[in-house]
């Protein structure tokens, strides 16, 4: 049994009344790489903040090579010798900078650095990191000049010069090719024998089966899976953190009625097989799959915000090929986006404007907005759909994450459409109001296709008549929601093994 | 709670109140401030401020800024005097030719920002250095006035309509003979005009919506970049609107005129914000707040205050705004204002 360098035990972190680390207890041991996996929201950058010296913990406490560990910012965390790469590569490397000067940022920040730099010198040394590293560029080339694998290995090399106990890598693949990531894994491996201890953070099945010598899977904030033991269990792996806990809803499928939509050989990425999918009338079908499967992909495709690279599709048996959300909804195809603080919400406006936004037109008379118009319509739908709120004048900024969600859906069954597309609609949103949009959208369902895109497989179960399942831009099962067989369906969200998959 | 309804008040009518009070010390202080003739006349400074600040506003709301309103006016004023002094043509076709230029000028800033991707604040500031250079280049750099003498050693012959000047200086009779000047009757119609497009069509309701979250409007199936074109276009017709009153009141195309345009109506767009406490860009409020800078001016010079001291004063008044806007108004919860 090898040493252990780092040790969390029973760490919580809470924002506001969120608590986002509900006691997490792990530990890092030298020479081993240790893959955190973990759904959106369960708490697995809050976990590598607190490492990382950005968060302080609320409770529990940090351990480093035996000694208690408590850094008091960023800067702190290095200097004891744990490091982070981040996930956007931007926040890693100065592109407006050379090779060299990127690679020796830190000695230009430590304290005592001179007042003047000898770039000779910083050359010399930038290349003896460089070479350590295998990096052949020129360290006076701009970073800006170099490709995304390049500026990614910089950023490592850049962690590495500082020889750490801990390296923490944040989804470090995922603008990586595959011939990249290998030249990633390589590097891994040599890390690994020389005794770093390694958390590595991914969602994807390839690189984990790759390097991963255990696997820990988060959700809602604890760690729910820990596997270590030879071979690694890869599909229990995403079991724990998808979580799977039969639902209390009761679904009866709806049975084949007239197709809406016809995606016919659409294909999402140059390397992909094409998707063919029907979408039938009065039908919920939920597609799954990890992050990276395609899913927005597919939904933006749909709505006419990106173009698929072949394939077409069909509308009511007529052609249909918007040009942008304008033409997709004005064919009767709503899209509810992700991410509603940045896609949806209009933060200056109240309940009812936010919520008739899409169907002014419909509100008006001649040129003049009909505000008693507006509040009717919305005040009816507060009352379908169950928003908690005081009026539709209350600004959307004061509703929950939950209610704000049910406006951002109820904006679009205010006008019968012929597809709805809801891109993970239950993305911060509690399970009570889960409960209620999911009832709504399924009370609603006659005569439009609504299609749900979801991460977790429980919210697929609880809203969709079928479930597709996306990995790597592939359909890679569909079920009936039925007496679902569970292990399948988590077998095909991991996917198959293969070699390491070209970036997406 | 009590302190939060007092907040909530002064934040609503604080600069309402504060006008009013300005209003009566000027009326106790200075002599013949409370008459006809004197609010007429600080309506009439402000008005082709005011309707430039209007078309300010417009960009505004859809999260915009147009620097070039004040090259514009004077880009309208030149080409109004060169239109009927140097090509004679008549007052009808020269107000055309002024409001198309407004507008195709509006049209290039939007293209530029929307489509070539420049940044507002970029986009419009080149305009505007490239206009003030543009209208003195048929000129060589001079005024234009009737009866000049042209580069070629000709007499220029056209000289300004009647019906241009009318536009000027006409004044409507309202219980007082000739009171009632043409300027600020076209500003009472731009502000109100703008009022009802901004605040009761869906067109404006959008463009708000595209000033506080472009990406949500965008994917509901808003044409954003239509409606933000749209906006510079009324920024541009606007100034030139503003341009033309100036002309027609000046009666001569004085390259030195309108140095002023660019600041004050910004300055009044933003003192909008503070009225009724918007804290975001409204037509209402940018007409109040044009009046607001108004009155103070015409009060400071009955009281025999140093022209000088006027810039001072309206820096004085938008600082007080901003604070309002900003500063109180992120204290307060933030509730819907639509």
């Amino acid at each position: 049994m090898s040493q252990t360098i780092c040790e969390v035990r029973g760490v919580e972190k809470s924002f506001g009344s969120n608590r986002v680390l509900r006691g997490i207890d792990l530990a890092m041991r030298a020479g081993e790489v240790t893959v955190l996996m973990g759904a959106n929201g369960a708490g697995k950058s809050t976990l590598v903040k607190v490492l990382c010296g950005v968060h302080s913990a609320d409770k529990g406490e940090l351990a480093l090579a035996g000694n208690p560990y408590t850094p008091v910012d960023a800067a702190d965390a290095i200097s004891q010798g744990v490091v982070t790469v981040h996930q956007s590569i931007d926040d890693g490397v100065i592109p407006d900078l050379d090779v060299a000067t990127n690679l020796m940022l830190d000695k230009l920040t430590a304290p005592g650095a001179g007042l003047f730099v000898n770039d000779r010198k910083l050359r010399a040394e930038a290349r003896k990191v460089a070479e350590a590293m295998g990096l052949t560029m020129n360290v006076r080339q701009l970073v800006s000049e170099l490709d995304v694998a390049d500026r990614q290995m910089i950023a490592i090399a850049r962690a590495l010069a500082r020889s750490p106990k801990l390296l923490i890598l944040d989804e470090p693949t995922s603008s990586l090719s595959a011939t990249e990531a290998e030249r990633l894994f390589a590097l891994i491996d040599r890390l690994r024998s020389a005794g770093v201890a390694i958390l590595y953070i991914s969602h994807r099945m390839s690189d984990i089966r790759r390097i991963a010598d255990r696997i820990v899977s988060m959700r809602d904030g604890s760690i729910s899976g820990l596997f270590d033991t030879q071979p690694l269990d890869y599909e229990g792996a995403v079991t724990s953190m998808l979580g799977h806990a039969m639902t209390d809803v009761d679904i009866t499928p709806a049975t084949n009625s007239a197709p809406i939509l016809c995606l016919k050989a659409i294909k999402l990425r140059e390397d992909s097989p094409p998707i063919d999918l029907v979408a039938n009338d009065g039908e919920v079908i939920a597609v799954t799959g990890l992050l990276g499967s395609g899913k927005s992909q597919l939904a933006e495709v749909i709505f006419g915000l990106s173009r698929p690279i072949a394939g077409k599709m069909e509308l009511d048996g007529g052609s249909y090929q918007p040009a942008n959300a304008k033409s997709a909804v004005s064919a009767g195809v709503f899209m509810s986006p992700k991410d509603r603080a940045s896609n949806a919400v209009i933060p200056d406006f109240d309940i009812a404007n936010n919520m008739t936004l899409p169907f002014l037109g419909s509100f008006s008379r001649y040129y003049k907005l009909s505000d008693q118009k507006q509040r009717r319509a919305s005040e009816e739908m507060i009352g379908s759909i169950g928003i908690v709120c005081q009026s539709n004048r209350d600004g959307i900024g004061t509703l929950s994450g939950g209610n704000q969600q049910k406006v951002m859906i109820a904006r679009w069954l205010l006008k019968p459409g012929r597809v709805l597309l809801l891109d993970e609609p239950f993305q911060g949103v509690d399970i009570g109001a889960r409960r209620d949009i999911g009832r709504h959208i399924r009370a609603t369902a006659k005569g439009r296709a609504t299609i749900v895109f979801v991460a977790e497989i429980d919210e697929a179960l609880e809203i969709a008549d079928r479930i597709i399942v996306l990995n790597e831009a592939a359909i890679a099962g569909e079920h009936i929601n039925q007496n679902i067989d569970l292990a399948k369906l988590v077998a095909e969200v991991s996917g198959p093994s293969r070699s390491p998959a070209l970036a997406g | 709670m009590n302190n939060e309804r007092i907040l909530n008040l002064a934040i609503r009518y604080g600069f309402l109140v504060l006008l009013a009070g300005i209003v009566m010390y000027f009326s106790l202080a200075a002599e013949g401030f409370a008459s006809p003739r004197s609010a007429v006349f600080v309506l009439q400074s402000v008005a082709i401020t005011g309707i430039l600040a209007l078309g300010v506003t417009s960009t505004l709301v859809v999260d915009g800024f147009d620097l070039s309103i004040g090259s514009v006016a004077t880009s309208s004023l030149m080409l109004s005097a060169y239109s009927m002094v140097i090509l004679e043509y008549s007052a009808l076709v020269t107000v055309l030719l002024c409001l198309t230029m407004g507008a195709l000028v509006g049209l290039v800033n939007g293209l530029l920002i929307v489509k070539m991707r420049v940044p507002d604040l970029l986009a419009t500031l080149g305009m505007m250095f490239l206009l003030i250079g543009l209208q003195r280049i048929p000129t060589q750099g001079n005024s234009i006035a009737t009866g000049m003498r042209l580069p070629d050693g000709s007499i220029a012959e056209g000289t300004f309509a009647a019906e241009f000047l009318w536009i000027g200086r006409h004044r409507f009779d309202m219980f007082i003979e000739k009171l009632f000047p043409m300027p600020v009757v076209v500003f009472l119609l731009v502000a109100v005009a703008v009022w009802l497009f901004l605040g009761f069509t869906r067109h404006g309701r959008l463009m708000y919506a595209i000033g506080s979250n472009q990406r949500a409007a965008e994917l509901v199936g808003t044409n954003v970049s239509r409606y933000k074109v749209l906006a510079y276009m009324i920024s541009g017709v606007l100034a030139s609107v503003g341009g033309i009153l100036l002309a027609a009141r000046l009666g001569r195309g004085d390259i030195a005129s309108g140095n002023n345009l660019l600041l004050d109506s910004v300055a009044a767009a933003l003192i909008g914000f503070a009225v009724l406490g918007a804290a975001r860009p409204n037509a209402f409020g940018t007409a109040i707040g044009a009046l607001f800078v108004g009155i103070l001016l015409q009060g400071l010079t009955m009281m025999n205050a140093p022209y000088y001291t006027q810039d001072f004063v309206k820096g004085a008044v938008l600082v007080a705004a901003l604070v309002f806007t900003f500063y109180l108004s992120s204290r307060r919860s933030s509730a819907g204002r639509h």
